[in-house]
C-alpha cells in the first residue's frame, strides 16, 4: 500500500465519478465477467462510456432500484461480478430491503455504488442528499462500507473492491472536488490512511472531509497544535488498530464526516474508543438533520463541516483530556 | 417413454409431492400449508420431467435454475428436492427446528438445492431475472424457472422486474404464478384485486402469457412449458388457476395461508393424502 499525498486543497480536474468509470474500462477490458447496472443515471456518473465499449457487460435497469439491486444479487449468483449505480439515497434507502437480503443474506457480493453523498448532493436538495447512507448499509453485517474522497482513491479501491467476495457500498462525490492523492496511489479496504502525523490530537476524517482535515491541521499547528490527520476511507470493516493507537498517542479524536455523526464515521469510532481506549471524542457531522438544497460549500457551512470547525472540535478535545 | 405414462409418472411424483409436503410440515406442527400445497403439481413437472438438473450437482453451473419467489412455500420445495434426491427425505423433517437448514422460507446457503434466497416477497422474482440475464450473458442455454404467488404480485418489485425481463427479451425466464386466489388476510379479490387480471397485466407489461384453466393439471403445465420454450424473444408466464391448500384435508376448504391444525387433522390429512397416493398409483 503506498500513495502519495498531494493535498494542496486544489480542485480535482477530474470528476470523482470518472475515477470509477476508468477503473472499470479497464478491467472489463480484461474480464468479461464484470457486469455494471445502472438506474437511468449513466448519464449522470458517466457510464455510458460503458455501455458503449461494453454493451454485453453494462445493463441500464430503467427508474426502478428495487430490481436493478435484485437482478444484481441475481447474476452474482451465476458467477458475474456485478456493480450497480444509483444516487446515494436512492441505492440505500430505496433499495434497501433487496441490499439486506438478496445481496447481505445470501452472500452475493454485489457492489453498490452511491453518488452524490450527503452535501454534495447541493442542488438536488433534501431529497437527494442522504447522510443516513452509510448507516443503512453498515448494519448489513459482512457488507464493506466505503466514502471515498478523491479520484486516485475512487480508482484503486473500485479495483479493490472487484476482487472482494463481501456485499458493498461505496459512497462517492461525483464531480470533481478536492484532489489529495496522486494518481497510482493504493488502498486497501479496511486500512486508514495516516496522511500526516500529530501528538496532540486526532481528525480521523473521510471523503470530502478529508481536504479539510488537512486544513485544519494547518491551522492548528499554526496555534502550536500538533495533529494526526487519517483518511478513514473504509467505516466498515473499521481500522480499530490504527484508531486505537491514535487513541493512545494522542489521547483525543475528532471524527468528520459527510454523514449523521449518530450512525456513521464517528459513531463507529466511539464503538472502538468506549470499549477499548476511552479518549475525549469530538463529533464532526450531521447533528440529526435532514438535508436541504444550496451550493455546497454554503451547505457545508451550515452543518458545520468545515476546517474551522475542526479546529474548533479539536481545542474543545484537547481540553477534555483528563 | 409414451407420453401417458410420462403424465402417469408426474401425477404419481405430484401426490409424493403433497405427502411428504404435509409431513415436513407436520414434523413441526404448524406452518405455510395452503402455499405450499398448491404447488405441488407445478413442482412435480419442473423437477419430474422439464428441468435439467443434477442432484448430485446441485450448483452445475449448465443446470436449469428454480426460484421459488414465493418463500413461504419452502415445505413444498423441500419435498420435492429430497424425493428427487438432494438429500434423504428425512433430514427435511427437522423443518425450522433449531439449527435447520429447512427454514419457513427458503435459503440458498441452508438447503442444497436451493438457488437463490426469498421470504421478502417480490424479491426472487428479481433475482431470477438477473440469474435468467446473467445465465444468457454467459451463452448458457437453460432455463431459469420462478414461481410467484398472486398475492406475491402486490409488490411493485414483481412489476419492475417484469418490464425489465422484457426489455431485455428474457425468452429464458419463465414465471409461474400459483394463482391461488388467497393472501394471509382473505381472498386477493378482497384484500388486493389485479385490475384486469394476472394474465392481462403480464401481457401489457410484454411477456408471452398462458393461461392454465386447472393449474393443478400436470399435462397443462408441461404441455405450456413445452409451448413457453417455443418463444425465445420475451419471457412467459404461465398463470396457474390453482387451488390452496389442495390435497390437503384441514386446509383446503378454507384456503388458509397458514395452518396449526390438531395432531388428529395432522393423521387425517396425512391418511388421506397416502390413500390419494395410492390411488393414483392404482391406476
Amino acid at each position: 500500500m503506498s500513495f502519495t499525498l498531494i493535498g494542496k486543497h486544489e480542485k480535482d480536474s477530474r470528476a470523482n465519478r470518472d475515477g470509477y468509470v476508468s477503473a472499470m474500462l479497464e478491467m472489463m477490458a480484461e474480464n468479461d465477467k464484470l457486469i455494471h447496472i445502472d438506474c437511468d443515471l449513466m448519464g449522470c456518473i458517466n457510464t455510458g462510456k460503458l455501455l458503449k465499449e461494453f454493451p454485453n457487460q453494462t445493463f441500464n435497469a430503467g427508474i426502478a432500484e428495487q430490481n436493478a439491486m435484485g437482478v444484481a444479487a441475481g447474476m452474482a449468483a451465476t458467477g458475474l461480478t456485478v456493480f450497480a449505480h444509483s444516487f446515494g439515497c436512492f441505492a440505500s434507502r430505496r433499495m434497501f430491503d433487496q441490499a439486506f437480503l438478496s445481496a447481505g443474506y445470501s452472500e452475493l457480493p454485489v457492489h453498490v455504488i452511491g453518488s452524490d453523498p450527503g452535501v454534495t448532493a447541493a442542488f438536488n436538495g433534501a431529497t437527494h442528499m442522504p447522510f443516513e447512507d452509510c448507516a443503512l448499509y453498515m448494519t448489513i453485517p459482512n457488507a464493506v462500507v466505503i466514502d471515498s474522497c478523491d479520484y486516485a482513491q475512487t480508482y484503486a479501491l473500485t479495483k479493490q473492491l472487484a476482487k472482494s467476495a463481501n456485499p458493498s457500498y461505496m459512497r462517492l462525490i461525483r464531480k470533481g472536488f478536492t484532489t489529495v492523492y496522486a494518481d497510482g496511489s493504493e488502498f486497501e479496504i479496511g486500512k486508514g490512511v495516516t496522511l500526516r502525523d500529530g501528538t496532540d490530537v486526532t481528525i480521523i476524517a473521510s471523503g470530502i472531509l478529508v481536504d479539510e482535515a488537512l486544513k485544519a491541521e494547518e491551522q492548528l499547528a499554526a496555534k502550536g497544535i500538533s495533529a494526526r490527520v487519517i483518511d478513514m476511507h473504509t467505516w466498515k470493516p473499521l481500522d480499530e488498530e490504527l484508531v486505537i493507537k491514535a487513541a493512545k498517542e494522542t489521547g483525543a479524536i475528532v471524527t468528520a464526516e459527510n454523514h449523521q455523526v449518530s450512525c456513521g464515521l464517528g459513531s463507529a469510532v466511539a464503538n472502538v474508543l468506549t470499549q477499548k481506549c476511552l479518549v475525549p471524542q469530538e463529533r464532526i457531522g450531521i447533528q440529526n438533520r435532514f438535508g436541504q438544497v444550496g451550493p455546497q460549500d454554503f451547505l457545508m457551512e451550515q452543518y458545520n463541516l468545515t476546517a474551522a470547525d475542526i479546529v474548533a472540535a479539536a481545542e474543545k478535545a484537547i481540553a477534555r483530556k483528563a | 417413454m409414451q407420453k401417458a405414462e410420462m403424465i402417469q409418472n408426474l401425477k404419481e411424483l405430484a401426490a409424493e409431492i403433497r405427502l411428504e409436503t404435509l409431513k415436513v410440515i407436520g414434523s413441526r406442527g404448524f406452518g405455510h400449508v395452503g402455499g405450499s400445497m398448491s404447488m405441488a403439481d407445478a413442482m412435480a413437472v419442473l423437477y419430474g420431467e422439464v428441468m435439467n438438473i443434477d442432484p448430485k450437482n446441485p450448483r452445475w453451473e449448465d443446470r436449469d435454475w428454480f426460484v421459488l419467489s414465493k418463500g413461504h412455500g419452502g415445505p413444498v420445495m423441500y419435498a420435492t428436492l429430497g424425493l428427487k434426491g438432494y438429500y434423504p427425505m428425512e433430514s427435511a423433517y427437522t423443518l425450522n427446528q433449531p439449527n435447520t437448514d429447512f427454514p419457513s422460507h427458503t435459503d440458498r446457503n441452508k438447503t442444497i438445492g436451493v438457488d437463490l434466497t426469498t421470504g421478502s416477497l417480490g424479491q426472487g422474482m428479481s433475482e431470477a431475472v438477473g440469474a435468467a440475464l446473467g445465465n444468457k450473458v454467459q451463452g448458457k442455454s437453460s432455463h431459469v424457472f420462478v414461481a410467484v404467488g398472486d398475492g406475491e404480485c402486490d409488490e411493485g418489485q414483481i412489476w419492475e422486474a417484469a418490464q425489465f425481463a422484457a426489455h431485455y427479451k428474457l425468452g429464458n425466464l419463465i414465471c409461474l404464478v400459483d394463482d391461488n386466489k388467497r393472501q394471509l388476510d382473505g381472498a386477493v379479490a378482497d384484500v388486493m384485486s389485479h385490475g384486469k387480471g394476472l394474465g392481462a397485466k403480464f401481457d401489457a407489461f410484454g411477456w408471452n402469457v398462458i393461461n392454465l384453466e386447472d393449474g393443478n393439471d400436470v399435462e397443462a403445465i408441461y404441455d405450456a412449458i413445452q409451448a413457453a420454450y417455443a418463444v425465445t424473444d420475451q419471457p412467459t408466464a404461465l398463470i396457474l388457476n390453482t387451488k390452496k391448500g389442495k390435497g390437503a384435508t384441514f386446509a383446503e376448504p378454507s384456503g388458509a395461508h397458514s395452518s396449526q391444525p390438531t395432531q388428529e387433522q395432522w393423521d387425517e390429512a396425512i391418511a388421506a393424502s397416502e390413500a390419494a397416493l395410492a390411488a393414483v398409483r392404482a391406476k
